[in-house]
């Protein structure tokens, strides 16, 4: 028997499973972040992947990554770098290890660890002959081996064998971080239900991993993360896409009108489409379009009819949508646009994020066209942000942006659970007689929307469609002073929205020598970039927007109390632009990042010290 | 104040009660005027209520149609009315829903909405009006347009090989198509009145002239002299005989479709085919949409007309099931759903 290894307690803790896209990597990260969710740890995920479906076998493009940070304090991102590696094969290694921590333990999977592999990911040197070995805690398990071995004496074939090794990691990774198993066996009793063979094979795998780790005495220490102090409530695990789609089912809802999504699948944003079909029994209607320009259109379709209505995407989708959400915008039509955004421009970095379609979002249409913008912030406030810009379009009659990223999609976090029965209602505006003619561009008028009728209200019939409108009448309208009196009371009437816009929230002191400004997918990374240095005495503020058009009204009087103000996107300064010219008296300093990576804390924390040392450093 | 219903208890419905004020605003002599009243005509027979009726239009001289009947309307953008369609219907599936446009429209830059309409077999009446050339943007060679044609962008002619709708219809699934000429509108009253009672989407070309830009298109087929011997009128279990004197119909020999002579070679009027719309088959349907001049007619009428699954029933089927099945639809039920642990 090994001797009892020492316990180490650690507040957060980064682990990073990477192997090849087939090893199954993604369900392996869920697995442990499920686990250490329930355990009571808070946390945020990152998975990374490309976007090749299974690019060749043990090469670098071809390496699937999921990581997660876990903590008993308060977590905001998955970690800059990891304290911990799981790496199926050379290549995993190759395309991690600039993200380790020195110091840091991975694990390897020794029998992939060959000549031939070394090749694959053109390794012209084994790194575990160099020096490399020496800053790091390299555990060489032979993990496919052992995980042959275990299932020796099932029936599952040598490929179906193989396919287990990823709970072998599991286990050991289970045992280094001193995590239960329960969750994890019953998830995967749930998971093959309807092939125990299977969930034998998965949980005495995951089992023996567990106890190899315990057995062999090249761990000296393991590690404990106590469970956080996290509000209390009913949690569960959600990721950004996940939210947005009980969004959709929570506005139709308290709208009381059925919900309905035309979309076309688009990565990052197809899991909205997924999740909302399921939902069939809430009389959810999804149509899986023919296009993107398909999917808005029936969407704006179902919307005059009545429905509730979506189309979810991501930037090439956004752009095909662009002359459709005119016609909403022109018919004024409620309708939510959803765009999941990923690195562009043309396919870019299609499962990489990126915040770079903040200007097509605002701007990306023809005529004067203006349109709410909103932007989620975490995982788990695409929930809210779903209902809030449900709320403004049919409220106000307008096509609403929602704006989350690949990063927020994909990630996920543990959300306490709403009460739906403190969101208030959607109401819509319904024609109130059926005097004739009917105005159907007469205004309310605080928020200056027109009112929902649609087809089968009776004594109503009416004409509407994308040629300009008379005021009031609705009839097509070629007078000059109307035109120029529409466009400016569109306009107007998306100004007015800021009466649903909370103020602007501040994080830290109202004055100070920096500002920080930020908005939608970064806000975990500025959040502790900001936090920590305020804990080491800098006069750092942050305001993380949420409402980019408009904005919350007292935005400009924040602006004024700074030394220095900077703003921070993961593009090459789209909001710093439109920031600039609407307060063309603060001088606005950026900074950019475009690389299809979330921000690094320690990178965000460098150049704002910077900052504040007059750029000296 | 009365209801549409009450009114239709009161007096019979007529065209006037789908007509709008707004002035008409297609060039004298267009053929948009006939299919206006042809439809009209057959909201009234049908004794539509007009507040369940929409019509749906593109972009294009047709898609002003909406403007000009007393129904819900919404005339949208390039293209995409069938797209718009489709939403309309499957969110409200008790409304009658028009699509009204054009061969550019549906056949060029709305080609792809058109035929996944069609596959789908959304409950759509789906009217496309084929003058065979752009006339709004005045006077482009469009995807039906004849090869060879001098158009304002072909000015040398036009090297596109047209599209022929009835083969690309057959093609995509289609559960009913029908052609029909402007010149007609007692036929095309009659066929809008077959196609409003059809579920799923009725597909109705109708031979349209643009009397500006490409005038007398359709001449060889409608005109008064050449219509008896270059249309072929087909009705259901009829058979195929056209011809000033009734004396010409059509035959198979062995694969191909063959005109034939009544009274010539021992052919008896028993032994032209008869038309059969409701074939499981589409070959017969194919056949008939390949058929052009000068070796054959143009055939005319319902074409094609069966029964498929119609998509907005499926899915409102699939969601009463859903419905049914699990009882619980309350939204703290369903975000309490999957895994979940209590922080205390």
């Amino acid at each position: 028997m090994s001797s009892e290894p020492e316990c180490h307690e650690l507040e957060r803790v980064t682990i990073k499973f990477a192997g090849d896209s087939g090893d199954g990597m993604q369900l392996t990260g869920s697995m442990f972040s499920d686990e250490s969710a329930v355990f009571g740890n808070d946390l945020a995920t990152f998975p990374d992947y490309p976007a090749e479906i299974r690019a060749p076998a043990g090469t670098v493009a071809g390496v699937s990554g999921f990581q997660v940070q876990i903590g008993s304090v308060d977590v905001h991102t998955p970690g800059d770098t990891a304290d911990a590696l799981v790496a199926m094969n050379p290549a995993a290694f190759k395309a991690n290890i600039r993200h380790i921590r020195k110091g840091a333990t991975i694990v390897i999977d020794m029998d992939s660890w060959t000549e031939d592999e070394l090749q694959k990911a053109e390794m012209e040197e084994d790194p575990l002959k160099t020096d490399l070995v020496s800053s790091y805690r390299i555990i060489q398990a032979p993990i496919s081996k052992m995980t042959r071995e275990t299932l020796k004496e099932t029936t599952l074939d040598l490929k179906g064998k193989d396919r287990c090794k990823n709970m072998f990691a599991l286990g050991i990774m289970f045992w280094l971080f001193n995590r239960p198993l329960i969750n994890t066996e019953k998830y995967l009793k749930k998971k093959f239900e309807k092939k125990p063979h299977i969930i034998d094979a998965n949980i005495k795998v995951l089992r023996a991993g567990y106890t190899y780790a315990q057995t062999i005495e090249l761990f000296s220490v393991n590690y404990k993360i106590r469970p956080a102090k996290i509000k209390k409530g009913l949690y569960r695990q959600i990721s950004g896409n996940h939210a947005v789609a009980l969004g959709i089912i929570a506005a139709s809802q308290k709208a009381g009108r059925d919900a309905f999504l035309g979309s076309y699948p688009i990565t990052p944003a197809s899991d909205i489409l997924h999740e909302l079909a399921k939902y069939k029994e809430f009389g959810a209607k999804v149509i899986q379009a023919e296009d993107e320009i398909g999917g808005i259109c029936m969407a704006i379709g179902a919307a005059y009819a009545g429905d509730l209505a979506f189309t979810t995407t991501s930037g090439p989708g956004l752009s095909l949508k662009a002359e459709a959400i005119g016609l909403a915008v022109m018919a004024e039509l409620p309708l939510v646009i959803v765009n999941v955004q990923r690195g562009g421009p043309s396919t870019g970095l299609p499962t990489k994020t990126e915040q770079s379609d903040l200007m097509q979002a605002m701007y990306g249409r023809h005529g004067e066209c203006p349109l709410p913008v909103i932007a989620a912030s975490t995982p788990g406030n695409c929930f809210e942000f779903t209902l809030k810009a449900a709320k403004i379009a049919v409220e106000y009659m307008t096509p609403v942006i929602l704006l989350t990223d690949g990063y927020l999609g994909n990630g996920s976090e543990p959300w306490l659970i709403p009460d739906m029965d403190k969101y208030p209602p959607i109401q819509s505006r319904l024609p109130k007689n059926n005097k004739k003619p009917y105005m159907s561009y007469k205004r309310d008028q605080q928020t200056l929307s027109r009112e929902w009728c649609v087809p089968g209200m009776p004594g109503l019939a009416h004409r509407i469609g994308g040629l300009e409108k008379d005021d009031r009448s609705g009839h097509v309208s070629y007078v000059p002073q109307n035109h120029e009196f529409m466009v400016r009371i569109r306009a107007e009437k998306v100004e007015r929205v800021v009466d649903q816009v909370p103020d602007q929230k501040l994080i830290g002191n109202e004055t100070g020598d920096l500002l920080v400004i930020s908005w939608g997918g970064t806000f975990g990374s500025l959040l502790s970039a900001v936090t920590e240095m305020k804990e080491e005495g800098k006069k750092i503020s942050l305001a993380h927007i949420n409402y980019l058009n408009p904005f919350p009204e007292n935005i400009e009087e924040i602006l004024g109390n700074f030394k220095q103000v900077v703003v921070c996107e993961l593009n090459l300064g789209q909001l710093h632009t439109i920031l600039q010219a609407q307060f063309p008296n603060i001088n606005f300093l950026k900074y950019n990042k475009v690389q299809g990576q979330p921000f690094m804390i320690g990178e965000l924390k460098w150049h704002f010290a910077s900052l504040l040392a007059g750029g000296d450093l | 104040m009365s209801t549409a219903k009450a009114v239709t208890e009161e007096k019979k419905i007529t065209r006037k009660d789908f007509m709008t004020n707004q002035a008409v605003r297609w060039c004298p002599g267009c053929g948009d005027y006939a299919v206006l009243v042809s439809v009209q005509n057959a909201l009234a027979k049908l004794e539509k209520n007009k507040d369940d009726v929409v019509f749906v239009s593109g972009i294009g001289c047709s898609s002003r149609f909406p403007y000009y009947v007393d129904t819900y309307g919404f005339h949208t953008i390039h293209g995409r009315a069938v797209a718009v369609a489709t939403g309309v219907k499957t969110a409200n599936p008790k409304l009658d829903v028009w699509v009204i446009s054009g061969d550019g429209d549906s056949l060029s830059i709305g080609g792809n909405h058109f035929i996944h309409a069609i596959r789908r077999n959304i409950g759509l009446k789906y009217l496309v009006f084929n003058n065979e050339i752009y006339g709004l943007t005045k006077g482009q060679y469009s995807p039906t347009t004849k090869q060879g044609a001098v158009t304002k962008s072909s000015p040398h002619g036009s090297l596109d090989q047209p599209f022929n709708p009835a083969s690309l219809c057959v093609g995509a699934e289609t559960s009913f198509y029908a052609r029909v000429t402007d010149t007609n509108p007692k036929f095309m009253t009659e066929v809008f009145i077959e196609a409003a009672k059809h579920k799923g989407t009725a597909f109705i070309e109708i031979l349209q002239n643009c009397v500006i830009f490409n005038n007398k298109t359709h001449e060889q087929i409608t005109g008064k002299e050449f219509r008896d011997d270059n249309q072929l009128v087909l009705k259901h279990n009829e058979p195929m005989i056209f011809g000033k004197n009734k004396d010409k119909g059509i035959v198979l020999d062995k694969t191909e479709l063959k005109v034939v002579r009544i009274g010539e070679n021992g052919i008896k009027e028993s032994d032209i085919l008869k038309h059969d719309a409701h074939a499981d088959s589409p070959n017969l349907a194919f056949m008939l949409s390949r058929l052009t001049l000068p070796q054959y007619p143009i055939p005319v009428g319902i074409i094609r007309q069966v029964e498929r699954p119609v998509y907005e029933e499926q899915l409102h089927a699939q969601i009463k099931q859903a419905k049914q099945e699990k009882k619980a639809v309350d939204l703290n039920a369903l975000l309490n759903s999957g895994d979940t642990w209590e922080v205390d």
